[in-house]
């Protein structure tokens, strides 16, 4: 516990104002790349289904800026703020959205299935809680192989009642693995107010019981988030075991893109909305010292950026037909129906 | 070369290639206690408990965890020990193992081997009889094995534990104690998937099968020897891939073939292989075609009745010799 003492707090934390500014720009792309995103599948450009995590980002920027880029991380189906956040490039993301060529996975994962292995980016996950023994044994392998990296797995309310969570949360104590389980609690599962279904004293409970040692925090304060992400990826780099970190926050729009969420309370969307972290962090650092055009320019920046990208996927090239055959598997390949 | 059963050529195999890559490594209930069938035996002294994990009964842990260490460069053997319980760990397997590679573009590589002992064995009953082989077939992204001699189990698993893709191994528990000759560790050398084995060489009819149903069939065809029918019979040892070229060749000899497999007749590969050989050859080739396998009825515990519902030497037999009387 010592050395973990005298690793924290790490010198840039908290009142560094470049970090805070850090933290808003990658909120501002967040936010950026999933309202470009949501106009994109609006008007057709985007198939297939969309997950956006408006509201959400300061859990991914919060948690991320506490990552090397040699830390793992699996995502779920509301992951574009993780993969952003980790490092993943926003052009080659709106391409795999767009099922162009170029896109992280050459058109064959699309928004629920972004995965960017060189920044450490293990992949979105279509499959609530799919990414949670994915993660644990990432991290198990990493413990193996005598490397000090961590791995973070991103998962929502709803995946703290399937069997993956109890027995990766379980695996991860036994072999005090160095994982940092990260549930962005945001209310919903799917169209399902999450408490309405899961019994119990909630999720820091449900965690403590499988020994893992939890934190709530406060998921809409991004300073909070990269505060308490900060020392608890030091615990765990430093072997203290894993550790689940229990964001609340919450998600503006409905399940998908095309979901209205009419079923939702008007007045809960309105107060929701109000705990926005992107503003939160602006008065912030407006009551520091920033200069508010200096911080309107960021989003103006992002919002260009991502308008860009967006540009460019719709004018990329669709991939060769031929690409269904590729990366499948190596041996029983199987090329225009015939296995080599 | 020493004389070893099925199981121990098993184990040799996996000794022999994590003392060759220290990323190889085993995960799996009781492997640190040697395995449910002893397949894992000395295995922690030599290792030590990071390289051969005992784990929880949490299924779909033990595959979605050995999917994530593959992820990140080691080379997890994920061992269901009885193939029945794969069931618990179907997401993991069919939606993220079969799937990791293809959909995020090539960027993984999911270097996994999964041994799962099948099959009948000593009146085990529903849960823990099953060959359900033929389902991981119809799933793109796996290989599929299915070894019936000890040859091939040590041969076969170096390979699987080699390749970079998903293989699914299946241990046949009918034959842990069938007997083979195994080169000394550091020489077993790996055997190539997609290559059959001909077990015996023949001119009227063509017998295609594997794991536990191979000895049944060799029995049937000394029989049928014994009536003057001539077999070619072929274990496939690979389902995916599987040896088109070597059954074709056979059944362009003997135009007669007979697909035959423990696991339920409905649905189960022997229709893929009867559907490939007459797409390749054409229906005139054929002088004779048939298939059999179990009925389709879950496996029964009573001694007698799951002898009722298994394919027998002699039910192998009656169905040959109509095959080849009935032009």
């Amino acid at each position: 516990m010592a050395e973990i003492e005298a690793a924290w707090p790490p010198p840039s934390a908290g009142s560094n104002t470049q970090r805070l500014r850090a933290l808003y720009r990658a909120m501002c792309r967040i936010r950026a790349f999933e309202e470009a995103a949501l106009e994109a599948h609006k008007v057709g450009e985007v198939p297939g289904p969309l997950h956006v995590s408006i509201g959400q980002e300061g859990v991914a920027a919060g948690v991320c800026a506490n990552l090397r880029v040699d830390d793992r991380l699996t995502s779920n189906h509301r992951g574009h703020g993780h993969a952003l956040a980790k490092g993943a490039e926003a052009g080659r993301m709106f391409l795999e959205l767009f099922g162009r060529s170029g896109g992280y996975c050459g058109g064959k994962g699309g928004s629920m299935h972004i995965a960017d292995f060189s920044v450490g980016m293990l992949g979105a996950n279509g499959v609530v809680a799919g990414g949670i023994p994915i993660a644990v044994g990432a991290a198990q392998g990493l413990k193996l192989l005598g490397q000090d990296s961590v791995a973070t797995c991103f998962f929502g309310d709803g995946a703290v009642n399937r069997g993956p969570f109890l027995e990766g949360l379980n695996w991860a104590a036994l072999y005090q693995l160095p994982v940092l389980f990260v549930c962005e609690d945001n209310g919903v599962a799917a169209f399902t107010e999450a408490k309405s279904v899961t019994a119990g004293a909630g999720i820091t409970p449900r965690s403590e019981a499988l020994g893992v040692p939890a934190t709530t925090v406060d998921g809409n304060d991004v300073v909070a988030v990269d505060e308490v992400a900060g020392r608890l990826v030091a615990e765990i780099r430093f072997g203290g075991g894993p550790r689940l970190l229990h964001a609340e926050t919450f998600r503006w729009t409905g399940h998908t893109s095309t979901d209205p969420a009419a079923w939702r309370d008007p007045d809960a969307v309105a107060a929701g909305k109000a705990g926005d972290p992107i503003a939160r962090l602006k008065t912030r650092l407006i009551e520091t010292g920033a200069i508010e055009a200096d911080l309107a320019a960021v989003q103006t920046a992002a919002a260009a950026e991502m308008a860009e990208a967006r540009a460019a996927a719709n004018a990329a090239p669709w991939p060769e037909a031929a690409a269904i055959f590729s990366d499948v598997q190596d041996i029983g390949a199987v090329v225009g129906g015939t296995a080599e | 070369m020493n004389t070893v059963t099925l199981n121990e050529a098993g184990r040799l195999a996996a000794l022999q290639e994590m003392r060759r890559d220290p990323t190889v490594w085993v995960l799996g209930e009781d492997v640190a206690r040697g395995g449910l069938w002893g397949q894992y035996k000395g295995f922690l002294d030599e290792f030590g408990p990071t390289r051969v994990v005992s784990t929880p009964i949490s299924e779909s842990t033990i595959m979605g965890a050995g999917l994530g260490a593959a992820l990140v460069g080691t080379r997890p053997i994920i061992e269901m020990r009885i193939f029945d319980f794969v069931m618990c760990a179907m997401d993991e397997l069919v939606n993220q193992v079969a799937k990791v590679r293809y959909m995020f573009g090539g960027q993984a590589k999911p270097a996994v081997t999964i041994r799962m002992p099948h099959g009948m064995w000593r009146n085990s009953a529903a849960q823990h009889s099953q060959m359900l082989e033929a389902w991981f077939t119809h799933l793109p992204g796996v290989t599929v094995v299915c070894p019936s001699s000890a040859e091939d189990e040590a041969g076969l698993l170096v390979t699987a534990i080699r390749s970079d893709d998903p293989v699914l191994f299946f241990d046949a528990k009918d034959l842990w104690g069938v007997e083979g000759q195994v080169a000394e560790i550091g020489a077993i050398e790996p055997i190539p998937f997609g290559k059959a084995r001909v077990v015996r060489e023949g001119t009227d009819l063509t017998i295609v099968t594997w794991s536990a149903m191979v000895p049944e069939a060799q029995r049937a065809v000394s029989e049928l020897a014994e009536a003057g029918i001539s077999t070619d019979l072929i274990d496939l040892r690979t389902l995916w891939p599987w040896d088109v070229d070597t059954v074709c060749a056979s059944v362009e000899t003997t135009r007669r073939m007979l697909v035959t497999h423990e696991a339920t007749e409905v649905g189960g590969f022997g229709g893929e292989v009867v559907a490939t050989v007459i797409d390749r050859l054409g229906p005139q080739s054929l002088k004779a075609v048939g298939r059999l396998g179990a009925p389709r009825v879950p496996i029964p515990f009573s001694p007698p009745l799951e002898t009722a519902m298994r394919v027998t030497a002699g039910d192998i037999v009656a169905k040959a010799q109509h095959m080849v009387s009935a032009e």
